[in-house]
């Protein structure tokens, strides 16, 4: 495995104050590596989705540190942070919130267009990422014409539009049934991932461990183990 | 920036049935606004027209006089003493009355008689047909030709008419700037044979017309004229006082501005609640457009795009709908009064910018509250 990308130190948050707070995630210490996929596993509300949203610059720590490639990001200004998340981060949401009333392709070409991109190039080049994921034929539909499975590979094609470093996950297979999930993370694995890139995946679903290089587990907050995959180990 | 506006473009306009229900509040409140106020203003400039028509600078009448039609007759001394005022270069009678013609086939049509100075005949209107001195001739009378012409049968020069067993010859055929409100033909005859030809009061002048030295002279006049008890006004004076008591006296213009108001309060609460569904349904995927990378004002910019571009969409056909339609009521009835002016094409303008600028305001509000965070965790 290659060089640190994220470096989390001390990380803390808590929502709440008084008898009403509650620690979603305390003193949590890790790192990923290019070319890793990390999971993160634990029980319901063990702060998963919430450090997940720290290392990935959409939610604000109370306490502890964030480095992505050596840059603090909660030290950047709200614009840099939208910068980086555009261009450093992929995300793919549990339900996709992909536009209903835009067609696949147009959905996919959001992150090039949020750079900037011109609209016919923007579109051709989201074409490809749909013929990666296999759905070229689809470009036209709209989003809700689509299997659950298919709309989840749509957003994974714009996930990687913008071709981000960092790739995460929430839960990608809670909503599809076992044999797309596994089909889906086998794909992220062969397709996606390489030694450019890190993939974090969030998810309750044992059946897909095996693609993991470590899975990292949560419970009450607090970060209780780090597993290598030794089925990986090459 | 394009491709973002490309993409608010098409989260609109894809979404058929709240751009339709958008378009249709927003063209129905102009449609009303524009129609209202074209109406009122048509009202207001038909009741000042003979104002502009006679076109005396200065004009001097009864205090209680709130129109030209409702004139209160003044003694004769009003004339001597306005023509004696320092500054008056010249002053002169004017009659302003109604009388009934009655027509070739038998009946009778109510017609405004205008009788002007016999010997300066100021305020005579252009001619189009015939000769003014005509006017001199034995029972000289010149007829407008106007909307309410035909209503006189359309009676060419040598024609015959009669006003109060008179007999009345057309002598000439007018044209004039406007047309009055009522309706009815005028016909412009002198002062003399006007006041023996209709049945008049013991005094018998409508009006006193002034032509000023210098427009520096105005306000010496007008303190002259007040001291005499009567009211000297210039012609922008009296238009002002005809529009406020068409406006204030009679309630019309509280009716319109209410009405005015209701069109926009329903266009607005139209485009108001659509827009702001709209937004709604789409607020997690402008949430996972934050989460992806775009900046807040990017998102603000996309749904003013789309707030202008709708209400400005609606705004035209509104204002199209209006005129289309004001057009083809003034095929069919030639005295449609309603007008659209530049002022009217303003205003509501400005209310449509008010409509965009609330339903906007609240979306905008909406999208910047919204944490990505609260997307990611569904
Ligand atoms: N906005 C919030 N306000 C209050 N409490 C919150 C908020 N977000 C998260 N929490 C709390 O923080 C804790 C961790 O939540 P988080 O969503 O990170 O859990 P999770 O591991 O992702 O759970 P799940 O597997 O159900 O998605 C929970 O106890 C949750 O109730
Ligand atoms: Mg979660």
């Amino acid at each position: 495995m290659g060089d640190c990308v994220i470096r989390a130190s001390k990380l803390a948050k808590w929502f709440g104050e008084g008898d009403a707070r509650t620690i979603a995630v305390r003193d949590a210490d890790f790192e990923v590596r290019y070319g890793e996929m990390l999971y993160i596993v634990g029980p319901s509300g063990s702060g998963k989705t919430t450090l997940l949203s720290m290392i990935s610059g959409i939610l604000k720590p109370n306490g502890g540190q964030v480095t992505i490639e050596g840059r603090d990001i909660w030290a950047m200004t709200d614009d840099e942070l939208a910068d980086l998340r555009l261009k450093k981060i992929g995300f793919v949401f549990q339900d996709y919130h992909l536009f209903p009333r835009l067609t696949t392709l147009e959905n996919v070409a959001i992150p090039l267009i949020l750079k900037k991109m011109e609209w016919n190039e923007a579109m051709r080049n989201a074409l490809q990422y749909l013929e990666i994921v296999g759905l070229k034929e689809r470009a036209e539909l709209q989003p809700v014409k689509l299997s659950g499975g298919e709309q989840q590979r749509v957003a994974i094609a714009r996930a990687i539009a913008g071709q981000p470093d960092i790739l995460i996950f929430d839960e990608p297979t809670a909503s599809l049934d076992g044999d797309t999930g596994r089909k889906i993370v086998e794909f992220i694995k062969t397709r996606i991932l390489n030694d450019k890139r890190c993939v974090i995946i969030v998810t309750h679903d044992s059946r897909i461990y095996e693609y993991a290089d470590t899975i990292m587990k949560m419970e009450d907050g607090r970060i209780t183990g780090l597993e290598t995959n030794h089925l990986h180990e090459k | 920036m394009t491709g973002l506006f490309r993409i608010a473009f098409k989260l609109l306009v894809n979404d058929r049935s709240k751009f339709t229900a958008l378009l249709v509040g927003i063209t129905f409140a102009v449609f009303l606004m524009v129609m209202m106020m074209s109406m009122f203003s048509g009202i207001l400039s038909r009741s000042c027209a003979p104002v502009y028509n006679i076109g005396a600078k200065v004009w001097v009448m009864d205090p209680a006089v709130n129109n030209t039609v409702s004139s209160i007759p003044m003694p004769d001394y009003v004339l001597s003493s306005a023509r004696s005022i320092k500054g008056v270069s010249y002053a002169v009678p004017l009659y302003y009355g109604g009388a009934q013609v009655k027509l070739r086939n038998g009946s009778y049509q109510s017609v405004t008689v205008i009788g002007l100075d016999d010997t300066t005949l100021f305020g005579r209107p252009e001619l189009i047909e015939g000769r003014i001195e005509d006017i001199f001739a034995e029972n000289g009378f010149l007829v407008v030709k106007d909307a309410e012409y035909s209503k006189l049968g359309s009676p060419p020069i040598g024609s015959e008419l009669e006003i109060n067993d008179n007999r009345a010859s057309v002598v000439g055929i007018a044209k004039v700037a406007s047309s009055g409100l009522f309706g009815v033909p005028t016909l412009y005859t002198t002062f003399s044979r006007a006041i023996t030809y209709i049945p008049t009061t013991r005094f018998t002048t409508s009006f006193v017309l002034i032509e000023p030295r210098s427009t520096g002279d105005i306000p010496g006049i007008q303190r002259e004229i007040a001291r005499l008890g009567y009211e000297a006004l210039t012609r922008q004076q009296f238009v002002d006082k005809i529009t406020a008591f068409y406006t204030y006296k009679t309630g019309m213009g509280t009716n319109i501005l209410l009405m005015t108001s209701i069109s926009f309060l329903v266009g607005l609460s139209i485009s108001g609640q659509t827009f702001y569904t709209f937004i709604l349904e789409n607020l997690e995927k402008f949430g996972a457009m934050k989460a992806i990378g775009a900046k807040g004002r990017e998102l603000v910019t996309m749904i003013l795009f789309q707030a202008f571009f709708t209400s400005l969409t609606g705004y035209g056909l509104g204002v199209g709908a209006a005129s289309s339609f004001m057009l083809l009521m003034r095929m069919r009835m030639p005295d449609y009064a309603a007008q659209l002016t530049f002022s009217i094409l303003g205003f509501a303008l400005l209310m449509v910018t008010i409509i965009a600028g609330v339903s906007s305001y609240i979306g905008v509000r909406k999208v910047l509250q919204i944490q990505p965070f609260d997307i990611f965790r569904g």
